[in-house]
């Protein structure tokens, strides 16, 4: 099943910029998981799967090779977000939903700094849904960390865009009507260059997530299910805990067939339709199944779409495209223009036109 | 350039003529070619396209018409021209629209082969103006523009779609001859913006020459007039400037004078769009654009930018400037630079999206959440809002502080004649990053983000990258100094006045504010923003019949100049004109606890100075 630390290297690609500084330019030691903690208390409820997302990355940061001062958080609005105050590089906690459309000004503006933009499902999903989706199509070379709990927690407990239908909360005692967001569906429905989705409790898994999502040269989301304990606890626990996991979670990777349940079942394509079938019972062998592709958008498709209870949840990485991305093809446009126009000169411009003396 | 007079010419001092027609006439280009040749002339004029606000309005109706008007003059020209002079309308729907801006005794050049059953019946004309005696006491100078224009082009044997484009170069030709402007300049300028269609060239210099010879041969048209160059303006070099082009001067001047990397987001708005059109074309200054997918992106990109070391500036209209104003606020709590365009238009809600207004500035002032006070500026000229820019973003930078720079449409549409200023006089900015940590934490150096500068109050501005500065900067309130998240009662208290007090200082900014006329008086009128034209030539006209009128023009609003209560006590009274329904007058209320008057005018269009002067008489002879 998950062989974590082994994950293929489709896209890698160092991103633009890219410097070590493992020993610290600035005169520090050697860059550890600590070097990136701040002073800050914690203020997430105690038990919350934010911790974990906090500490897998901190623990990855040394291994990028980006010192401290070319790194940037950047959030929006919720508990997710208060993530940039604990990172000890540059952070900034924005306004709600809009993470996206800072990012967008900052990379394009700064395309040498490596940017991680923390959100939730609300926040990306909700308010901020239009910044995501045009961040996504745009490509710009950051890294979404979606941290899905399926509730409001910061404005204590009413349903979120990814809750599911029927959902008793604050808002809805009788019950949520709205059809839930899947998340990886809708970064693919965007053209998402980079989808993956891992689970707070899960830290190599999420740790390997990250690694790739930080290697790939465009916008890279990844869908954390995150777990809630003070108003959706448990939301996840069908995928996490390991009475359940085997069975209800299916970890992908890029050339390996589709197995899951101890490698007694696997999915199968019938059609267009991805099948569960027993390699037990069924006659059928790990041939039979699916080897994924992540370079397919088909295959992502099918897979992300997997998204019942008839089905096992997918983990891992769904796509990868390599497409130029935005502040990369800013750079190029504007050393265009400048080796064919020249540096500007402001007198010339402002003398441009029909001009006239007055004597 | 040589004129064969055979006509008697009649000297005059100033002239406004009105091009009216179809918005597929071309009475834009025909307006903004005039505009060069009466440029060349050396006269001073100012201008006012007037356009519907429907890409391609149904042919012949009354919203279709599309106008343009100058008023160029030997003296200081500071309007567009109270009444016009000549009218040349295309249509009948364009007479019927802008008669009533004909000054009485005006003349009226009109295409009377556009004035058939079909063409007055879209015009919603029950009689023909020609019979029913609605025209008398004007000069009627009926001109079959179509028929001649045919002719003309006869032997190229086009279509008649083509040769109705051309009609327009006939009229302008016929305009040029009747107010002596050099037709050359207009040949030259057809010649270089179809360089590529040699026949388009020929067809419309053919029609354009053979309109002004119908001047020279018609018996309906007696005199020519002759505008003598002004002597008033400065010396220099010169271009005709609009508002939206200059402000991306102004930010191709930052970009180059300041040590400052520029990037511009905006989502088009009406009609702020121009500005994003010009300055995407100033790569090569350094300026990035993003076309942000909504408003709030817009914003959002130029803060992140800010955030990143690179000034944020974002332009829109006054339904973005209220999509924007969450993010504003975050830029107030983080002490980001940060430069915001609003041209406004008349509102609210959408409004009337092509016409002028001010109504945004109490929004500009007040329309955020919380106690989030900011920089306001407004621009007074088209070639004003160059200087203004390059003053919004030299603040911003220098107090990390978000600027609201007003504009308006009538700026941003409007154009003047613009002594190009030398770039050397442009007060230049100083690097304004900080490099080094400036606090100690347990022996060890490091960064606190809000520690402030002594003179202005501005925090520090570190660029991500610094090594050793790294900090976290956001939405909730921060402990002063160090800049830690702060629920602290007391330190709340005391940031909100610190940022009141940080935008206050920016008064060391403002230099003297000049007074048109004597600094003591009966009345001093006070405007701010895109007025200026329309309250200088009343105030000027009534100080030369012998009125104790003066008049300041405000361009920067918050805070408001430091000299103003002084200035204020040599006036017994005080006239706010604004088109509006009153803002700046409460400000100065609220502010100075005197008793100024309103004076509004809500229509979508700019003052006249007879309003002004109307409402000045009024106040003093009372
Ligand atoms: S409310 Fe939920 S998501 Fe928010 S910090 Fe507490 S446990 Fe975590």
């Amino acid at each position: 099943m998950q062989e974590n630390g082994k994950m293929p290297t489709l896209s890698e690609k160092p991103p633009v910029g890219r410097i070590f500084g493992g020993d610290g330019e600035n005169g520090e030691a050697k860059l550890t998981a600590s070097s990136f903690k701040t002073d800050q208390d914690i203020r997430w409820c105690p038990g919350c799967g934010d911790y974990s997302i906090l500490a897998q990355t901190q623990r990855i940061m040394p291994d990028l090779g980006i010192p401290r001062e070319k790194t940037v958080f950047l959030s929006g609005i919720g508990c997710s977000s208060r993530f940039p105050y604990y990172m000890n590089t540059y952070g900034f906690h924005s306004i709600h939903g809009r993470a996206p459309a800072f990012a967008t000004g900052l990379k394009t503006a700064r395309p040498e700094l490596d940017v991680w933009l923390i959100t939730g499902d609300g926040d990306a999903l909700s308010i901020g849904g239009n910044h995501l989706i045009h961040l996504l199509r745009r490509n710009l070379n950051i890294q979404v960390l979606l941290f899905n709990n399926q509730i409001y927690g910061l404005t204590k407990g009413q349903y979120s865009p990814t809750s599911e239908q029927g959902k008793v909360t604050k808002s809805t005692p009788y019950g949520s009507l709205d059809h839930p967001f899947n998340p990886s569906a809708v970064a693919l429905g965007a053209d998402g260059t980079f989808v993956a989705r891992s689970l707070d409790r899960d830290p190599k898994h999420m740790q390997a997530m990250l690694k790739r999502a930080h290697a790939h040269a465009g916008t890279s989301l990844v869908e954390v299910y995150q777990n809630c304990n003070i108003f959706n606890d448990g939301a996840f626990f069908e995928f996490t805990e390991s009475a359940s996991k085997p069975f209800r979670s299916l970890f992908v990777e890029h050339g390996k067939p589709l197995l899951f349940e101890n490698g007694k079942k696997g999915i199968r394509l019938e059609g267009l339709k991805p099948v569960v079938v027993s390699l037990e019972e069924d006659g059928f062998s790990v041939d039979d199944c699916i080897v994924y592709d992540e370079t397919s958008r088909e295959l992502a498709t099918i897979i992300t779409r997997m998204f019942d209870a008839t089905m096992p949840r997918p983990f891992g990485v769904f796509y990868v495209e390599n497409r130029p991305t935005y502040d990369q093809q800013v750079a190029e446009q504007m050393e265009e223009v400048l080796q064919k126009r020249g540096k500007g000169s402001l007198a010339s411009l402002l003398n441009s036109g029909d001009t006239w003396e007055v004597q | 350039m040589e004129l064969a007079i055979q006509k008697p010419v009649t000297s005059l001092d100033e002239v406004t003529i009105l091009f009216a027609g179809d918005s597929g006439d071309g009475m834009q280009l025909t307006g903004t070619q005039f505009t060069l040749a009466t440029a060349l002339a050396l006269n001073d004029l100012a201008t006012l396209p007037d356009f519907p606000a429907e890409i391609r309005a149904p042919q012949g109706t009354t919203y279709g018409v599309s106008a343009f008007q100058i008023h160029f003059g030997s003296k200081d020209i500071h309007t567009p021209g109270d009444d016009v002079n000549l009218l040349v309308a295309m249509n009948p729907a364009a007479l019927k629209v802008n008669l009533h801006r004909v000054r009485k005794g005006g003349t009226l050049l009109v295409n009377s082969d556009a004035f058939g059953k079909r063409d007055l019946d879209l015009a919603k004309y029950t009689e023909n103006p020609f019979e029913n005696g609605s025209l008398d006491g004007f000069q009627v100078i009926k001109v079959p523009f179509t028929t001649l224009t045919y002719e003309a082009l006869k032997p190229y044997g086009l279509d008649k779609k083509t040769m109705d484009r051309t009609k327009n170069m006939f009229a302008l030709g016929l305009c040029l001859w009747m107010y002596s402007r050099p037709i050359e300049p207009i040949q030259k300028l057809i010649a270089q913006k179809f360089a590529k269609k040699p026949q388009i060239v020929e067809i419309n210099t053919t029609v354009l020459q053979k309109g002004w010879n119908y001047g020279e041969t018609t018996e309906a048209i007696a005199v020519r007039y002759l505008v003598k160059p002004s002597s008033q303006l400065p010396k220099g070099t010169y271009r005709s400037i609009h508002g939206n082009e200059a402000i991306a001067l102004g930010l191709a001047a930052v970009a180059d004078r300041g040590d400052l990397d520029v990037l511009y987001a905006s989502y088009p708005i009406t009609p702020a769009s121009d500005i994003l059109h010009q300055v995407s074309g100033l790569k090569h200054f350094g300026i990035k654009t993003v076309q942000a997918e909504d408003e709030i992106a817009a914003v959002g990109a130029a803060i992140g930018a800010s955030f990143g070391g690179v000034l944020g500036v974002t332009g829109t209209s006054g339904p973005g400037l209220a999509l924007k104003m969450e993010a504003i606020g975050l830029a107030v709590m983080t002490e980001l630079p940060l430069v915001v365009v609003d041209v406004q238009r008349g509102g609210p809600s959408t409004g009337l999206p092509t016409k002028t207004e001010q109504a945004d500035l109490l929004q500009a002032m007040y329309g955020r959440n919380g106690e989030a006070p900011v920089c306001v500026l407004a621009a007074s000229t088209p070639g004003d809002c160059f200087y203004m820019t390059y003053e919004a973003c030299r603040i911003a930078s220098k107090y990390m502080t978000p600027v609201i720079l007003l504009t308006d449409g009538y700026l941003a549409n409007g154009a003047e004649p613009w002594l190009i200023p030398d770039v050397e006089t442009l007060r230049p900015f100083a690097s304004p990053f900080v490099t080094e940590p400036n606090a100690m934490v347990n022996n060890k150096a490091t960064f606190h983000p809000y520690v402030r500068d002594s003179e202005t109050l501005a925090r520090p501005w570190a660029k991500p990258g610094t090594p050793g500065l790294e900090h976290r900067i956001g939405g909730i309130e921060k402990a002063d100094g160090v800049g830690n998240v702060s629920y602290d009662p007391d330190n709340h208290h005391f940031m909100v006045k610190r940022r009141a007090e940080k935008v206050q200082r920016i008064q060391q900014e403002i230099p003297t504010t000049d007074i048109l006329g004597d600094p003591s008086g009966e009345l001093l009128v006070v405007g701010w923003g895109g007025t200026r034209g329309a309250i200088e030539a009343a105030v000027s006209n009534l100080r030369e019949k012998g009125l104790r009128v003066s008049a300041i023009h405000l361009r920067h609003l918050n805070p408001l100049p430091p000299d103003l209560s002084d200035i204020f006590k040599g006036f017994r009274q005080y006239l706010v004109p604004e088109l509006n329904n009153g803002q700046l007058v409460r400000v100065l209320r609220d502010q100075y606890l005197l008793n100024f008057i309103p004076y509004d005018k809500i229509q979508g269009q700019p003052f006249k100075s007879s309003e002004i002067e109307g409402k000045i008489l009024e106040m003093v002879s009372s």
